[in-house]
């Protein structure tokens, strides 16, 4: 175990400078999506607190496990599904928009190209 | 190869998913699909946790372990999927600080196994750094949330000797922690968890409600690292890999949240001590009842209808009031006329960054009649009307103009510029940091009090009269 430290020592240093490199310059607008898209992530602690449920015994253990893998759910089900909502609000949608048929001409509502 | 390599094998799969997920939402085109990809490899990784043999090893825990999901799931889904577009940053909130928790329950539950065989001090440590660290972010998230679901006031909280207390619940826990690493004590562990509760709450009581988003995200870096903390003491790639991910570009992300609102993050986070003082005493000090010009719909209606260019600039006090849809229909009538309109979009417009644009998407407004403030604000000067929809701090000028005042040094949308200024506000109440706005008593503006969308409704009628 004590030879394992190191070797988790190099994974979190290297992750530290993706982390730091790969959100590069995200835009203000998507500060709030991001955060909590990164908030889901941690949700992977989910993970974590399946494989202690595992090894706790005695009733202190297994009611702390227990506390523990339900707030990871909720943490991980309602991070994705937040930030899914936030992100579905930046779909565009044109065609809605322009919606209102200028005349009536048949074929008025196939091409949205002569939009707005 | 064994079955905890395949295992492995998927966890290093779902680090990956993870990495490109981020960069994905850093995109605006990639967002939603790397969100889905995130969740994805979550999924994939907690369905294979179950392989392990230990995790199947009593079936009691096996089942408690899904019970437990099943709960969480339950409860997360419509907490998630029905909260109100205006309540999501407390929602971020929440479901961070259950994260932090959940890491810090995780430390805790490994200590009580491991503390009979006295465990190594590197050990120690590593579970003393995930129980410290997730604790904070546990409580110190319950007050963001109460501070933005306004449960409690939203302006930063101060009290006598406050750092002196801060001082020595700080010191208080650097002895409990040395304390736990020399004797491997249950007991002392506790106490230290306690005070990192304690912590958590005195840290982010004296933050400003405006500040909070800042907070969160800070507090969301705090718990990948409290994340990545159990991983080591797991011995678990995929949770020091994806805890440092988030813990390193939260802290990044923080930065550049602060850096939006032209501030740096230590002013963020301690500016409250001392400059609550002087910003209640300038409004004080300027006590002489001081008039401030209302208007009628319709006034305004026509000041609109006739105007070249309209600037619209939305605040929170539009979300609150869902007027979104009604603003909107107000730009649409205005641009019908001729009139130039574009909505001018604070970085931190509404409570936290982007969450204006959220909203406004929502209504299903086009992007390029959105304008973020460096762009909008060269326009400002050669507008004929700037209408302040529930917004307040986002265009007060003592960000510019007043050296003592709390929010000095925060970019503005210069609504000052304008020749006529309109706000719509539902009192003379102050914004969300809790400072008086001089621009409400310019002779150039004029107010028109009540709910956002009920005033904008009378504009829409004013102006089709017009």
């Amino acid at each position: 175990m004590s030879t394992g430290i190191l070797e988790f020592l190099t994974i979190f240093v290297l992750a530290a400078f993706v982390g730091n490199e790969v959100i590069g310059r995200v835009p203000s607008i998507l500060h709030t999506p991001l955060m909590s898209g990164s908030n889901a992530i941690h949700g992977i602690i989910l993970v974590g607190t399946i494989l202690i449920m595992g090894e706790a015994r005695g009733t202190v253990q297994i009611t702390l496990a227990f506390l523990a893998v339900i707030l990871a759910t909720l943490n991980i089900v309602g991070g994705f599904v937040v930030t899914d909502r936030m992100l579905e609000m930046f779909k565009a949608k044109p065609a809605e928009r322009a919606a209102k048929p200028e005349s009536g001409d048949g074929s008025g509502d196939a091409g949205p190209g002569g939009a707005k | 190869m064994t079955l905890n390599t395949w295992i492995d094998l998927v966890y290093l799969l779902a680090a990956i998913g993870f990495i490109l997920a981020l960069k994905g939402l850093s995109s605006p085109k990639h967002a939603r699909n790397g969100n889905l990809l995130a969740a994805v490899a979550a999924a994939v990784a907690v369905g294979f946790t179950f392989a392990y043999p230990e995790v199947r090893a009593h079936a009691l825990n096996l089942v408690l372990t899904l019970v437990a999901m099943a709960i969480g799931a339950a409860v997360a889904v419509p907490a998630a999927r029905l909260v109100k577009m205006t309540a999501m940053p407390q929602m971020v909130a929440i479901f961070n600080g259950v994260g932090g928790g959940a890491a810090a329950l995780v430390s805790i539950v490994v200590f009580l196994i491991e503390a009979p065989g006295k465990p190594a001090v590197y050990r120690i440590a590593e579970i003393l750094f995930g129980v410290l660290v997730g604790c904070v972010s546990f409580s110190g998230s319950a007050i963001a949330f109460a501070k933005l679901q306004e449960l409690m006031t939203g302006r930063p909280v101060t009290y006598p000797a406050q750092q002196v207390i801060n001082g020595i619940v700080g010191v208080a826990i650097v002895a409990l922690a040395i304390g736990t690493l020399v004797t491997g004590s249950v007991p002392l562990l506790v106490a230290t968890a306690v005070l990192s509760l304690v912590l958590g709450v005195i840290f982010v009581l004296p933050i400003g409600g405006a500040d909070v988003p800042v907070l969160i995200s800070l507090l969301n870096s705090f718990t990948g690292l409290a994340v990545a903390a159990s991983g080591f003491t797991l011995n678990n790639n995929l949770l020091i890999i994806a805890g440092t991910l988030v813990g390193a570009s939260g802290m990044l992300l923080t930065r550049m949240m602060s850096k939006a609102m032209g501030r740096s993050l230590s002013n963020v986070l301690f500016s409250a001590f001392g400059s609550v003082v002087t910003a209640t005493g300038g409004a004080d000090g300027s006590g002489e009842t001081r008039t401030v010009k209302t208007g009628t719909p319709e006034d305004i209606g026509v000041l609109l209808a006739y105007a070249h260019k309209v600037v619209i600039v939305p605040g929170y006090g539009l979300a609150v009031a869902q007027a979104q849809h009604t603003a909107r229909e107000l730009a649409d009538l205005l641009m019908e006329r001729g009139v130039e309109v574009f909505y001018a979009i604070h970085p931190v417009a509404g409570r936290m960054p982007g969450h204006m644009n959220v909203l406004l998407a929502e209504a299903n407004v086009p992007y390029d009649e959105l304008k973020e403030m460096d762009e909008a604000n060269p326009e400002m000067a050669t507008a004929d009307v700037a209408l302040v929809i529930g917004a307040n701090d986002t265009v007060n000028p003592a960000a510019k103009n007043t050296p003592g005042s709390p929010i000095y040094g925060m970019p503005i949308i210069n609504a000052d510029e304008a020749a006529n200024i309109v706000f719509l506000k539902r009192s003379m109440r102050p914004g969300f940091a809790g400072i008086d706005n001089e621009l409400l008593f310019d002779d150039k503006t004029t107010l028109l009090f009540g709910d956002a969308k009920d005033t904008l409704t009378k504009l829409v009628a004013a102006v089709k009269n017009a």
